[in-house]
């Protein structure tokens, strides 16, 4: 029966329709290509992990010297998303689903992603530059996000939100703004990279513009790369798995196209050719954010959508990359660290007590 | 069948939906609080074959699904 199968067809709005997240990847993976033209570092048009870690350098929270800076992208993201929740009246304030389990994961996949070097989005940006340590990482980070998975299946929930003030959702954005002005002034008090990665960047403007764009755009479409794998596995839903193909294909053609792809293993920028540790430090990146829902780029999409969940997740990344660089954890392009080594297995560890305690395995009705 | 996804986030709402519907129900009515859930869940219950329509109130939306 034809009814029988009837789709309303109501309009589907532009970006929710696989056009619209594929060109939306699309403009994500051109940008970054052109930050990393205007000055970035290579391969590192955008990494949610490496800036925000550049900035824990900046407020002093780290004293690593060669990854000290205001990154204007982050404060992009996080006010785009804001903006255009705000126009969208998607924004509200909630919060309130296990916070503190939350800001305990974004340390944990901030460790794994300082190990890989890189968040899933600079590892879909190094893939797209022919760095094939990324993927390494991939495999891993699939690995990462089928363990997680297993415990979605299993019942694993943070439970669920509630409403907050209504001014607690502004928190972040306001932050995002202070992080400006503090860019900007350059007060005395504030760490600037003189050399290394921290002192490559695009001009402040254009790189915030390319955040407020990006934010934007990840706000509409709700681009995550962790959605991408774990919708397919789970529901077998493509919508966000094509953003993902879409940012590597273009941005893979733009670096080609600016002498910036290189093909290999070896004297890859910021990144180092231990494959297990580039495995596992992604599958920790993976698992976690399964668990939190969402990639560190979609934790800052939701923190600016007044989402204060994700917001102490993002303190937590920003604190776990101030761990990294204190504790000496981070890989270097010369490899990892034993320091970084064991605070992989402790993290796998801490990630199995969450999964567990947090599904429906022991849980009782608490 | 009736579930309510309030104050949970991806994929909860998704994942709650598909567990409902492997009782094959004829009609299923999903209650979300956000557009992204909403927009999942409409999307999941289409490729499963439901009709889907929506009904939006202040703060939440019924997606309704029917074979």
């Amino acid at each position: 029966m034809d009814n029988k199968i009837k789709e309303i067809k109501e309009s589907v709005p532009f970006f929710e329709s696989k056009k619209g997240i594929i060109l939306a990847g699309g403009i994500v993976g051109a940008i970054a290509v052109l930050l990393v033209v205007l000055g970035n570092p290579k391969n590192m048009g955008f990494c949610i992990a490496c800036f925000e870690r550049d900035i824990a350098g900046a407020l002093g929270l780290h004293r690593a010297e060669i990854v000290q800076y205001i990154r204007p992208e982050i404060i992009g993201l996080i006010l785009g998303a804001f903006i255009m929740s705000v126009a969208g009246k998607e924004f509200k304030s909630k919060g309130g689903s296990s916070p503190i389990t939350r800001f305990f994961l974004g340390i944990a996949v901030m460790i794994g992603a300082l190990i890989f070097l890189g968040c899933p989005l600079r590892m879909v940006l190094r893939i797209a530059g022919g760095d094939l340590n990324a993927i390494v990482g991939l495999l891993g980070f699939a690995a990462g996000i089928g363990i997680g998975i297993i415990f979605l299946n299993k019942g694993f929930s943070l439970k669920r939100n509630y409403k907050t003030s209504t001014f607690d959702g502004y928190i972040m954005p306001v932050f995002s703004l202070g992080l400006l002005v503090l860019l900007i002034a350059a007060p005395a008090f504030i760490f600037f990279s003189k050399e290394g990665p921290g002192s490559q960047y695009a001009p402040i403007y254009i790189a915030l513009a390319a955040g407020l764009i990006v934010g934007i755009l990840a706000q509409k479409t709700r681009l995550c790369m962790v959605g991408g794998m774990r919708d397919k596995v789970m529901f077998n839903q493509n919508y966000l798995l094509l953003g993902f193909l879409a940012i590597i294909v273009v941005a893979a053609f733009g670096n080609m196209l600016t002498s910036n792809f290189k093909l290999g293993f070896t004297e890859q920028p910021v990144a180092h050719t231990d494959g297990l540790w580039n495995f596992l430090g992604m599958a920790l990146v993976g698992w976690g954010s399964v668990l939190l829902g969402g990639c560190p780029l979609r934790q800052l999409i939701l923190a600016g959508e007044g989402n204060s969940d994700s917001a102490v997740t993002v303190m937590g990344m920003l604190v776990g990359a101030a761990v990294c660089h204190n504790f000496s954890l981070a890989s270097s392009g010369n490899g990892t660290t034993p320091n970084g080594q064991i605070a992989v297995i402790i993290c796998f560890v801490f990630l199995l007590v969450i999964s567990v305690a947090n599904s429906s395995m022991i849980k009782k009705n608490n | 069948m009736k579930i309510d996804t309030c104050g949970t986030s991806c994929p909860q709402p998704v994942l709650m939906t598909k567990n409902c519907l492997k009782k094959n129900p004829d009609e299923i009515e999903v209650i979300v609080d956000n557009n992204t859930s909403k927009t999942n869940v409409k999307k999941y219950l289409i490729s499963q074959g439901y009709s889907v329509d929506i009904d939006t109130q202040e703060d939440i939306s019924i997606v309704k699904g029917q074979k």
